[in-house]
C-alpha cells in the first residue's frame, strides 16, 4: 500500500510547513530591524528606539506603513505582469526552506517528527531551482513596470545571476565531491564531529565556500552586489514603480533570501544544526533537537550579520568590474577549485599514491 | 615643475602586487575598521528623555519677573521695546488703581505685554535694558506651533507663576537665575 495516505504525517508536515513559513517571515521582518540596527551602530548612531522598548516594534510599524500606503499601479504597466513580479519574488524566496533540515527530529505524542519538510534526496538542486527562479520576480516586475530605470534594474539582475549562478554551482560540484551525496540532511550527518574529529565541510573546502560565499552576496543582490537596485544609479532599480505593500514583498523577499542562503551556507559548509563536540546521543531526542536548532540559528544570525557587516563596509562595484570578477576570476577559481579537489580524493582513494 | 617647498612628498604609483590585487586583505583591514565602531561611544543624545544640559548664559524664552510677594515687576516703561532690535515688544501701560497694590509693585503696570517670538532673536538685551529686573531670558526655547499667532506671547503665557501661591513652580521657572534674585 504505497498510495495510503497517513493523515497524522500530513497534519504533522503541514504544522511544519506553516511553522517554517511564519518563522522565515518574523525572521525576515525583524532581519529589516537588525539591518537598521546594525547599520547605525556601526555608524556610530543609535537606530531606531521608538516604537516599543529598545524599538523592538519598528518592524510591526513599518508593515502597517506599507499596507496603508496607496497602492499605485501605473497606467502603461502590464497590470497582470506587475502584480505577478512581487508575489513570485515572494513564493520562490519562501519555497526554499522546504528542504532545510532545520533540527534532528523530536518525539511528540509518541511520533517521530522529522525537523525537515521534505527530505528530497536531490536537495541542494531544487534549492538551486527555486532559488534561480527567484530572478523571475525581479525581471518581470522590472519589465511589466514600463520604466527605463526598473528595466535597466531588471537587465542588471538577470546578468549578474546568472554569471553568478555559474561560479556557484561551480564551487558546489567540488563540495558535492567531497561529500558525495545531495541530499542536505545527508550532508548534515556528515558533517556531525566523530568524537574529538571535527567535520565540517569549511576545512575540506575553504576556497569553495569563499566563492560561495561571493556569490550569495550577488544572488540575494546585496552590496557590493546591489546594482539592480542601485538607489544613485537606477532611483530604485526594479522596484522603482512599486509602492505599498508590493514595494514591501520584494524587500522583504530580499530579507528571507538572506535568511535562506545564510541557513544554505551553515548546513553545506558549517555543519547545519551540529554542535562541534557533543554527542547527541547522550540527550533527550527533543533537547538535542532545540539545542540543533538554536546552534543553527546562532549560525545563520553569524551569516546575517556578516551580510550587514559587507553592506556598510564595501561600496558598491561598477557593472564591468562586477563582471570581470564573475567570469574571470570566481568562475576559473571554481574550476581550478574543482580540479584541485577532484585529485585529491582520486590520490586519497589510491591510498596517496601517485 | 619646480616643487615650492621641500615639504612635498611624490605619490607611490607602483603596479599592485598579486596579493593586493586580491583584495581579500584590505577587505578584512576594512571589516575590521567598521567592526571597531561598534564600541565606539555613541554621540547621540536620546533628547526628550536626556536633555543637554545649557550653559549658564543660555538665552531662552522671555520671563516676567515677579517680587517676593507675586507682585509684578514690570511698570511698562517702555525701555525694552526700545531697546529691541528686532521690535518684536509691544505693550500697553495702565495706571494701578485703587486696591490692586497686591498685584502691582508700583503705581503704573502692563495692561497688555506682547512678544513676538518669530521676530525675537533672543538677543538678551530687554533684560539688559529693563531697569526693573522685570523681564529675564530662562532656559527653555519657544516650543513649535501650528499657527503663526500662538507665537504671539501675551501676559499670561510669560508671566512667572505666583511665588506664593505656586511656590514650586516659581523656583522652576526661575531655573539658575535664582542666584541672582538673592544677590539682588
Amino acid at each position: 500500500m504505497l498510495l495510503a495516505i497517513d493523515l497524522a504525517l500530513i497534519i504533522e508536515k503541514l504544522v511544519l510547513i506553516i511553522i517554517v513559513v511564519m518563522a522565515s517571515l518574523g525572521i525576515a521582518m525583524y532581519t529589516t530591524f537588525a539591518e537598521r540596527k546594525v547599520a547605525a551602530i556601526l555608524q556610530d548612531r543609535r537606530g531606531p528606539n521608538r516604537a516599543g522598548p529598545f524599538g523592538l516594534l519598528q518592524p510591526l510599524a513599518d508593515g502597517v506603513k506599507l499596507f496603508f500606503k496607496e497602492e499605485i499601479i501605473p497606467n502603461f504597466s502590464s497590470k497582470f505582469l506587475f502584480i505577478l513580479g512581487p508575489s513570485l519574488a515572494m513564493l520562490t524566496a519562501i519555497m526554499t526552506g522546504a528542504v532545510v533540515p532545520w533540527g534532528d527530529k523530536v518525539h511528540f505524542f509518541g511520533r517521530d517528527i522529522s525537523l525537515q519538510i521534505a527530505d528530497v534526496n536531490v536537495g541542494i538542486l531544487y534549492v538551486f531551482a527555486v532559488v534561480s527562479l527567484g530572478v523571475y520576480g525581479i525581471m518581470i516586475g522590472s519589465w511589466a513596470s514600463n520604466n527605463k530605470f526598473s528595466l535597466m534594474g531588471g537587465l542588471r539582475a538577470a546578468s549578474q545571476i546568472i554569471s553568478y549562478e555559474l561560479a556557484m554551482g561551480l564551487s558546489l560540484i567540488a563540495l558535492l565531491m567531497v561529500t558525495g551525496t545531495l541530499s542536505l540532511k545527508d550532508m548534515v550527518l556528515q558533517q556531525h564531529s566523530e568524537g574529538w574529529h571535527f567535520r565540517w565541510n569549511i576545512i575540506y573546502q575553504p576556497l569553495g565556500f569563499l566563492i560561495f560565499l561571493i556569490c550569495a552576496f550577488a544572488e540575494c543582490n546585496r552590496t557590493p552586489f546591489d546594482l539592480p537596485e542601485a538607489e544613485n544609479e537606477l532611483i530604485g532599480g526594479y522596484h522603482t514603480e512599486y509602492s505599498s505593500m508590493k514595494l514591501g514583498f520584494y524587500l522583504f523577499s530580499e530579507y528571507i533570501n538572506m535568511f535562506i542562503s545564510s541557513v544554505i551556507m551553515s548546513t553545506l559548509f558549517f555543519g547545519g544544526y551540529d554542535i562541534p563536540f557533543l554527542n547527541e546521543a547522550n540527550l533527550s531526542v527533543n533537547i538535542a533537537a532545540l539545542l540543533g536548532i538554536l546552534a543553527l540559528m546562532a549560525k545563520v544570525c553569524f551569516f546575517l550579520f556578516l551580510f550587514m557587516w559587507v553592506r556598510w563596509t564595501i561600496p558598491r562595484f561598477r557593472y564591468d568590474q562586477l563582471m570581470n570578477l564573475g567570469w574571470r576570476v570566481l568562475i576559473p577559481l571554481a574550476l581550478v577549485n574543482m580540479l584541485v579537489t577532484g585529485g585529491l580524493i582520486l590520490l586519497k582513494q589510491n591510498h596517496w599514491h601517485f | 615643475m619646480q616643487a615650492l617647498t621641500n615639504r612635498v612628498k611624490a605619490v607611490e604609483r607602483k603596479p599592485m602586487s598579486f596579493f593586493e590585487r586580491m583584495y581579500l586583505v584590505a577587505i578584512f583591514k576594512g571589516m575590521f575598521i567598521t567592526f571597531m565602531h561598534i564600541f565606539k561611544k555613541k554621540p547621540t543624545i536620546n533628547y526628550p528623555e536626556k536633555k543637554r544640559p545649557f550653559s549658564p548664559v543660555f538665552r531662552g524664552l522671555q520671563v516676567l519677573n515677579r517680587d517676593a510677594e507675586g507682585r509684578e515687576n514690570c511698570t511698562a516703561c517702555g525701555l525694552c521695546a526700545v531697546a529691541c532690535p528686532a521690535e518684536a515688544i509691544t505693550m500697553e501701560a495702565a495706571e494701578r488703581k485703587e486696591g490692586e497694590g497686591h498685584l502691582y509693585r508700583e503705581e503704573k503696570y502692563a495692561a497688555k505685554y506682547e512678544i513676538n517670538m518669530l521676530r525675537c532673536i533672543f538677543c538678551g538685551l530687554c533684560e539688559e535694558a529693563c531697569p526693573k529686573d522685570a523681564i529675564y531670558l530662562s532656559e527653555t526655547f519657544t516650543p513649535a506651533d501650528y499657527q503663526r499667532k500662538q507665537f504671539i506671547y501675551n501676559k499670561e503665557d510669560l508671566l512667572i507663576p505666583h511665588p506664593v501661591e505656586e511656590p514650586e513652580a516659581y523656583k522652576k521657572a526661575l531655573g539658575n537665575k535664582a542666584k541672582k534674585e538673592i544677590i539682588n
